[in-house]
C-alpha cells in the first residue's frame, strides 16, 4: 500500500502527468473555445495528427524545432478553417465532417509519411524542442523538479489554461463568443458578428490543438509516428466535457486523464501491477458519467451543433 | 385518384435516388481528383496509379473478391449506423460495439468446440450480436434515462470495449506468443469460402441477407415504423403514441447487435481468433458508409463495395505502382467531407442533410422527444422546401 | 450621474431630460395640432409565400407617446414591427424617421435610428446574469477586461431610473419571465433605444406583472421614451396607450386617440364586418356527454396556464373554444390528447376517466385528433402518403399482424382516405403535399375510423379555400353522426359557422360559454380580449362543482353563461 502511495506521489509521477497531459490539454482547451461558439468539434484528432506531422516535417526540412512549430500552427488552422468552411460555409453535420477531417488527416499524414521519408512506422530523429527551466526554480523543493526540463509547449499549456478563462470569462471578446454558442439570435439582434467570431475562434482552435500536436512530435518526442495522435483527440473532447467546456476545467481534466495514465504506468513497477487497461478505461468512465449526470449536470452551450444563418434571426 | 397518375409515382422516387446518386459520384469524382492532384504533386505517374486503383478492386474475379472482402466490415458496421441514423440516433460507437461482438464470437466459438459446425456458427455469431447488442443499448439508455448524447457516450465507449477486450484477452484468453489475441478458433468454426481461391466468404451472403433483414424491419414491420418515425418526427410519435424513450434503447441495441456482427464475421471469416486492437476504425469509416448510403438499408451495400474498393485498390497500388495504399484513406475523408456538405455539392438542389435528424441529433441537450419534434419541424429549410415543394 | 464607462464606440443616450424633438405631448387627447410624427411607416406591403402579412400599412407614432398597435392574430402587428427593426425587409413601402427617410436593414440599423425591440421570444441568454446580458456587445472594459462593476453599477443606474427592478448580478434563468422582460427593456434602454417596441409584452405575463409593466412603461413616457405597443388585449389598450391603432388583415383599419374610443368600437374595428357562412345542418340532435373536463388546472412558471377548466361536449354538437392564441388552448389540447397530465381535475372520454392514457389508448377509445401543428405533430413529412396515413393504427389489426405491417390493408386505407377525402400530390413523402392536402390528409386519417370525440385543432389552418369547405363539411358529418366535437379555432368565423356552443378562453380560465347565438362578434371580441361583458361578475362557484352527466349545455353546465351584451 505504501508502495502505492508512493508511486502516487512520485515526482517522476507527477512530471510525466505534465508531459502526456499537454497534448491532451491544449486539444480540448481548442475544443472548449470552438464549441463554446456552437461548433463540435470532432476534428481535435485531426489537428493534433497533422500539428504532429507539420511540426516534425518542417524541423526536419529546416533544421529548427521552432518553424516545426510554427509550421504545425499553420497545419492547424488550416484545418480549423476546412472545419469552419464545411460546418458553418456549407452546413455540413458537425460530427460528420469532424470525422471526415479525422480519416482525411490520418490517410494523408500516414501517406505522405511513406511519400517522403519511406517508412510506414515512423519519421527519422527531427531536431526537437528544447527543454526548458525557469530561472530560480530548479531550487524549489518539488516545484522545481516538477516543473524543470519541459518542452516549451507544457508551459504554454500551463499559462493557456488560466489566460483562456479570463479571456472566456473576463473580457468583451469572451463574452460575445460566450453568446454566440448559447443564443446565436441575441448575439445578432446585439450586433455581434456571430459567423466571423465563430470563425476566427475555429483558426484560433486549430493552431491551439495542433500546438499540441507539436508536443507529441516535437516536445514529447522527436519524430512522427503513423496515427500518432492514436485517439487523443477524442480524449481531449471527452476532457473538454468533463471540463464542462471550461478552459481552466478542460486543462484539469486533461491533467487528471494523464495522471490516470502516468500513473498506471508507474504501477506496472509494483509486483503485482493493477491491470492496465483497467486503469486507462478511467477517463472515459468518468466522462460517461459526467454526460450522464452522474455528479452535476454537464450542461452544454445551448446552441451547440446548430446551424445558424446570421441575418435571418427573424424569419418564421 | 387525381392529379398524378400512378405511372409519374416511380419515377420521382427514382429521380430522388438517381440524383443522390450523381451527387455521390460527383463527391467521389472530387475526393479522386484531389487525390489525383496529391499523387501529381508528389511526382507520381496519376494514370498508372488510378489504373491500378482500378484494377485492384475491379480488374479480375480476385479483385472484385478482396474488395468484397474488405467491403464486409464496413457493409455490417455501415448498416448498424445508417439503422440507427434512421431512428435519429448518431451511432459512432460501432467501433466498440463490433469489439465486443468480435470477442463474445471467438470466445464462443472456442467453448462451443465440439459442436457441429453450423449450430456452432450460429452460436458463435448470435452471442457477437448479443455482445455488440449489449455494447449499443448502454449509450441508448443512457440517452433515454438522463439525455446523456450519444455522440460522446459511444465514442467514450469506443475506447472502453477497447480496452475491456484487451484486459480480457490478456487475464483469460491469452494464447501462448508475444500477440494479444485468443488462440485460433478450430476449423469447422470458420465460415465457408464461397469462391474456392479467394478470401470471400459466406459473411457476404449472411451481409446481404441481413441487409434485406433490416430493410424489411424499417419497411414492413411495426416496430421499424417507430423507429423511423422516432427518426423522422418525434413529435409526431408522441402524437401518434410510440413509447420514444423505450424506442431509442431499442434501437440503440438493434444497431449495435448489427455492429456486433460485423466483429463476428471478422473472426469467423477472416482473423480466425480474436486480436486485441485489430480494427483499423471500421466504426469510423462506418459513419461514412451510412451517409453514403444516405442511411438506406440497400444504399449500404454500394456504399460499402465503394470504400472496400478504395481499399482494395489502394492495395494493388501500393504493390505495382508503389503508391502507398493510404492515399486512399485520405480519398475517403474526403468522400465523406463532400457527401456531408450540402452547401457544396447540393447547392443546385434543395436536399435534406442524409442523416434524417442529422440537425437535432446534435443538440446536445437532453431534450424531450417533443421539443426536439419542434426543432425538427420548424427548421426554416424545412418549411421553404415544402412551400417551394407545394401546389 | 456616471455613464463615462463606455468605450465600444456607441454613444450612451444622454441621461434623463434630453427626449428628441419637441416636448412629449400629453397622452390624453387634448392636443389640437399634434406634432409632427416621430415615426412614420407608409403604404408597407410584405408577403410570405402566398400570406399577404402587410398590404399597405400605414402608422404615425408621435414622440413620446404610448402607441398601441391592436389586431387579432395575423393581423400583421408583429410583422410590420420587426419590419421597422430590421428584422424582415419589406416588399414596398417607406419608414420615417423624424420626417427623414430611414432605411433599416438590420436590428443594427434599428438601434442606430433609436430603435428598441423587446421581443415576444426573449433574447436572452439563460446562464448569463442580468448584466452580462444587457452590456454584451457593448461592455464597459478596464484594462482589456470587462468592467463588470461598472457594467452592474450601469445596469444598477439604468433599473433605478427608470423603475425596472431587477439584480443585476442575479442569473436571468432563475428570474421571473417578468424580470426577464425588464431585462430586455434594459437591454434597449441603455442601447440608446429613444422608441421601444413592445412586442406583446403581457402575452407572457400574471395580471400583477402586467401592472408592473404598465407602470414602467408610464414611467418611460415621463423620460420621454416613445412606446409602441403591440396587443390584442382591449382593457390594456384602453389602460395605457395614449393613441392606438388598429391593424385588421395587413392593413390599418383606424387610428385615434384612446380617450375618444370605446372597447366596442375598438372589437368591431378589430374584428371587422365578417360574412357569416350558414351551417347547412339542423339543430343537433344532443346525445350523451363524450368528453368532459373536470376542473382541470395545469400549472405553469408562475402561473397557471389552465385554471379549473369545466367543460363537456355532448354527442352530436360541436363546442368551438374561442381565445387569443396563447391562452391556454394548446394545454387544452395537450390534456386532452394525452400528452400532457393536468396537475388537477379529469378527462373522461366517453364517460371513462382517461387519467393515465397515452394517445394510443385513448385513440382505441374512440378518440380523434387533428393537431394544431400539422408539421411538427400530425405528420412526418419525410414519410409517405400510406406511412402517415396509418401512423398511430400501425400496431393493430387490420393493419398489422403479429408486428408485421400489412401492406395491402394499408394501401386500402391510403386508397380510401385520399379518395374520400380528396387528398392530392402523389403518393410521395407528405412534405411534398400542399398545405390544404396534407391538412386533408390529417382530417382523413383522424375521421375515417368513425371516432366518438373529435379534438379538432386550428383544423384550418394555412388551408386554401376548397380545403377549408371539405373539412368543415367532413366535421359537421361527424356531428350529424353522433359525435361529439371540441373545436378549437383562432378564427372566430370557422367558429361561428359550426359551433352548437361557445367557450371563451382567456388566460387558461373559460370566462363564458354558451349557445353560439347568445353570442355577438363584438362580445366575442370583448370576451377574448379580456373584457367581461358588462354586468360580468365573474366566474360562476356552480361551474365548480363538476358537471351533472346529463346537465344540457343550455342549464348552466359550464361557467359564467354569457348573458346578452349591455
Amino acid at each position: 500500500m505504501s508502495e502505492a502511495l508512493e508511486a502516487i506521489f512520485h515526482v517522476n509521477t507527477l512530471t510525466s502527468t505534465l508531459r502526456l497531459a499537454t497534448p491532451i490539454a491544449l486539444a480540448a482547451m481548442a475544443g472548449t473555445l470552438s464549441e463554446r461558439v456552437g461548433v463540435i468539434n470532432l476534428a481535435l484528432e485531426a489537428k493534433l495528427l497533422a500539428g504532429a506531422f507539420a511540426g516534425a516535417y518542417a524541423s526536419y526540412v529546416t533544421g529548427s524545432a521552432w518553424l516545426g512549430v510554427g509550421a504545425a500552427v499553420l497545419a492547424g488552422v488550416l484545418i480549423g478553417a476546412l472545419l469552419g468552411l464545411f460546418t458553418l460555409r456549407w452546413r455540413a453535420n458537425h460530427v460528420v465532417a469532424g470525422i471526415g477531417l479525422n480519416i482525411l488527416a490520418l490517410g494523408l499524414t500516414t501517406w505522405l509519411l511513406q511519400v517522403i521519408w519511406g517508412s510506414r512506422g515512423t519519421s527519422p530523429v527531427v531536431p526537437d524542442l528544447p527543454g526548458w527551466s525557469i530561472p530560480g526554480l530548479q531550487a524549489v523543493p518539488l516545484l522545481g523538479p516538477l516543473l524543470s526540463g519541459h518542452s516549451p509547449l507544457v508551459y504554454v499549456m500551463l499559462l493557456a489554461g488560466p489566460l483562456l478563462w479570463v479571456w472566456l470569462f473576463k473580457t468583451p471578446g469572451g463574452l460575445r463568443a460566450r453568446m454566440i454558442g448559447e443564443h446565436p439570435e441575441a448575439a445578432d439582434t446585439v450586433g455581434i458578428p456571430v459567423r466571423r467570431t465563430q470563425f476566427l475562434l475555429l483558426l484560433a482552435a486549430g493552431a491551439l490543438a495542433a500546438l499540441g500536436g507539436a508536443q507529441l512530435s516535437l516536445g514529447h518526442l522527436s519524430w512522427f509516428s503513423q496515427n500518432m495522435s492514436a485517439g487523443r483527440g477524442y480524449m481531449a473532447l471527452a476532457a473538454n466535457v468533463f471540463g464542462r467546456w471550461n478552459p481552466l476545467g478542460s486543462m484539469l481534466a486533461a491533467l487528471l486523464f494523464a495522471f490516470t495514465d502516468a500513473l498506471q504506468m508507474r504501477v506496472q513497477t509494483l509486483p503485482s501491477p493493477p491491470p492496465t487497461e483497467l486503469v486507462q478505461m478511467l477517463p472515459y468512465l468518468l466522462t460517461i458519467l459526467v454526460v450522464a449526470g452522474a455528479f452535476r449536470k454537464a450542461r452544454p452551450p445551448a446552441a451547440l451543433g446548430r446551424h445558424y444563418e446570421p441575418g435571418r434571426s427573424g424569419t418564421e | 385518384m387525381t392529379e398524378r397518375t400512378a405511372g409519374r409515382r416511380l419515377p420521382a422516387a427514382w429521380a430522388e435516388v438517381l440524383g443522390e446518386l450523381a451527387l455521390t459520384a460527383a463527391a467521389v469524382a472530387l475526393a479522386l481528383l484531389a487525390g489525383a492532384a496529391l499523387l501529381a504533386l508528389a511526382g507520381y505517374d496519376v494514370r498508372d496509379a488510378y489504373y491500378n486503383l482500378w484494377d485492384g478492386a475491379f480488374g479480375s474475379v480476385y479483385s472484385v473478391a478482396d474488395t468484397l472482402v474488405n467491403a464486409m466490415p464496413l457493409l455490417f458496421a455501415g448498416l448498424a449506423v445508417a439503422f440507427a441514423f434512421r431512428g435519429g440516433l448518431f451511432n459512432i460507437g460501432a467501433e466498440g460495439q463490433l469489439y465486443a461482438g468480435a470477442l463474445a464470437t471467438a470466445v464462443t466459438a472456442a467453448a462451443l468446440a465440439e459442436w457441429p459446425s453450423v449450430p456452432l456458427i450460429a452460436a458463435a455469431m448470435l452471442a457477437g450480436a448479443l455482445a455488440g447488442g449489449l455494447w449499443g443499448l448502454v449509450p441508448g439508455a443512457l440517452k433515454a434515462k438522463t439525455g446523456a448524447h450519444e455522440v460522446i457516450t459511444t465514442i467514450m465507449l469506443n475506447y472502453v470495449a477497447i480496452l475491456l477486450t484487451t484486459h480480457l484477452v490478456k487475464q483469460y484468453f491469452k494464447a501462448p506468443g508475444p500477440v494479444d489475441q485468443t488462440a485460433l478458433i478450430p476449423a469447422h468454426a470458420r465460415l465457408p469460402e464461397l469462391i474456392a481461391g479467394t478470401r470471400l466468404t459466406w459473411a457476404v451472403v449472411i451481409g446481404v441477407v441481413l441487409v434485406a433483414a433490416v430493410d424489411w424491419l424499417l419497411r414492413r414491420t411495426s416496430f421499424g415504423f417507430d423507429v423511423v418515425l422516432v427518426g423522422s418526427n418525434p413529435g409526431a410519435a408522441v402524437y401518434a403514441g410510440v413509447p420514444v424513450a423505450a424506442r431509442t434503447v431499442w434501437t440503440m441495441a438493434v444497431s449495435g447487435a448489427v455492429a456486433g456482427l460485423a466483429g463476428s464475421t471478422m473472426v469467423l471469416g477472416v482473423l480466425y481468433r480474436f486480436i486485441a486492437n485489430f480494427s483499423p476504425g471500421y466504426g469510423f469509416t462506418a459513419v461514412a458508409v451510412a451517409l453514403v448510403a444516405r442511411a438506406r438499408p440497400w444504399g449500404v451495400l454500394p456504399a460499402a463495395v465503394l470504400f472496400g474498393a478504395l481499399q482494395a485498390g489502394g492495395l494493388t497500388m501500393q504493390l505495382f505502382a508503389r503508391i502507398p495504399a493510404d492515399l486512399m484513406t485520405a480519398v475517403q475523408g474526403l468522400v465523406i467531407l463532400f457527401v456531408a456538405a450540402p452547401g457544396l455539392l447540393y447547392a443546385w438542389r434543395r436536399l435534406p442533410v442524409a442523416a434524417p435528424r442529422a440537425g437535432t441529433a446534435m443538440t446536445m441537450t437532453a431534450e424531450t422527444a417533443a421539443e426536439g419534434a419542434a426543432e425538427t419541424a420548424a427548421g426554416p429549410d424545412n418549411e421553404t422546401a415544402r412551400r417551394e415543394a407545394g401546389p | 450621474m456616471t455613464v463615462s464607462h463606455n468605450d465600444a464606440g456607441r454613444p450612451l443616450p444622454p441621461p434623463a431630460g434630453a427626449a428628441p424633438g419637441p416636448a412629449p405631448t400629453p397622452g390624453g387627447g387634448g392636443a389640437d395640432a399634434p406634432p409632427a410624427p416621430a415615426i412614420e411607416m407608409i403604404g408597407i406591403y410584405k408577403r410570405f409565400g402566398p400570406v399577404q402579412a402587410s398590404a399597405g400599412a400605414h402608422l404615425r407614432v408621435y414622440p413620446g407617446e404610448i402607441h398601441c398597435l391592436l389586431g387579432e392574430n395575423g393581423a400583421g402587428k408583429s410583422t410590420l414591427m420587426k419590419i421597422l427593426y430590421g428584422l424582415y425587409a419589406m416588399d414596398a413601402g417607406e419608414i420615417r424617421i423624424r420626417g427623414r427617410t430611414a432605411v433599416i436593414r438590420s436590428p443594427g440599423d434599428a438601434m442606430r435610428a433609436g430603435i428598441g425591440m423587446v421581443h415576444q421570444h426573449f433574447m436572452l441568454v439563460d446562464d448569463f446574469t442580468v448584466a452580462e446580458n444587457v452590456i454584451a456587445g457593448m461592455e464597459p472594459r478596464r484594462r482589456g477586461l470587462i468592467d463588470m462593476a461598472a457594467a452592474r453599477r450601469l445596469v444598477a443606474e439604468y433599473s433605478r431610473r427608470f423603475g425596472l427592478h431587477v439584480d443585476p448580478g442575479a442569473r436571468v434563468e432563475d428570474l421571473s419571465v417578468g424580470q426577464q422582460q425588464r431585462v430586455e427593456i434594459l437591454k434597449a434602454l441603455i442601447r440608446g433605444a429613444e422608441f421601444l417596441i413592445l412586442d406583446e409584452p403581457t402575452a407572457v405575463l400574471t395580471p400583477q406583472e402586467a401592472d408592473e409593466l404598465f407602470r414602467v412603461m408610464r414611467q418611460l413616457k415621463a423620460e420621454g421614451k416613445t412606446i409602441i405597443f403591440i396587443t390584442h388585449k382591449l382593457k390594456e389598450t384602453l389602460a395605457v396607450a395614449d393613441r392606438v391603432t388598429v391593424l385588421r388583415a395587413g392593413r390599418d383599419a383606424g387610428s385615434m386617440p384612446a380617450s375618444q374610443t370605446t372597447p366596442q368600437r375598438l372589437a368591431e374595428l378589430m374584428v371587422g364586418r365578417r360574412v357569416l357562412l350558414q351551417v347547412p345542418a339542423p339543430p343537433a340532435q344532443r346525445g350523451p356527454a363524450l368528453l368532459q373536463l373536470e376542473n382541470v388546472t395545469v400549472k405553469g412558471a408562475g402561473k397557471d396556464l389552465l385554471r379549473s377548466v369545466n367543460l363537456q361536449v355532448r354527442g352530436g354538437e360541436i363546442l368551438g373554444i374561442a381565445g387569443v392564441e396563447g391562452n391556454g388552448q394548446l394545454e387544452l389540447e395537450e390534456v386532452v390528447a394525452g400528452w400532457r397530465t393536468p396537475d388537477q381535475g379529469r378527462v373522461r372520454i366517453a364517460g371513462r376517466d382517461v387519467a393515465g392514457m397515452g394517445p394510443r389508448r385513448r385513440r382505441r377509445l374512440g378518440l380523434a385528433h387533428i393537431p394544431s401543428d400539422r408539421l411538427r405533430r400530425g405528420l412526418a413529412p419525410a414519410l409517405s402518403v400510406e406511412q402517415n396515413v396509418v401512423l398511430g393504427r400501425h400496431w393493430g389489426q387490420p393493419y398489422a399482424r403479429l408486428g408485421v405491417l400489412r401492406r395491402p390493408a394499408v394501401r386500402e386505407l391510403a386508397d380510401a382516405v385520399t379518395s374520400r377525402f380528396d387528398v392530392r400530390g402523389g403518393r410521395g413523402p407528405v412534405g411534398g403535399l400542399s398545405g390544404g392536402n396534407q391538412q386533408k390528409l390529417v382530417v382523413g386519417r383522424e375521421l375515417y375510423h368513425n371516432p366518438w370525440v373529435i379534438l379538432a385543432c386550428q383544423p384550418t389552418r394555412g388551408v386554401d379555400v376548397g380545403a377549408i369547405e371539405r373539412i368543415h363539411r367532413e366535421l359537421l358529418d361527424m356531428r350529424a353522426r353522433g359525435a361529439a366535437v371540441l373545436l378549437i379555432s383562432a378564427d372566430l368565423d370557422e367558429l361561428l359557422a359550426l359551433s352548437d356552443r361557445l367557450a371563451v378562453i382567456y388566460e387558461g380560465e373559460i370566462v363564458a360559454e354558451g349557445e353560439t347565438g347568445q353570442f355577438t362578434e363584438e362580445m366575442l371580441g370583448l370576451l377574448m380580449a379580456g373584457q367581461r361583458p358588462s354586468g360580468g361578475s365573474g366566474r360562476n362557484a356552480a361551474g365548480r362543482n363538476g358537471t351533472g352527466r346529463d346537465g344540457a349545455g343550455r342549464d348552466g353546465a359550464g361557467p359564467t353563461e354569457a348573458t346578452a351584451g349591455d
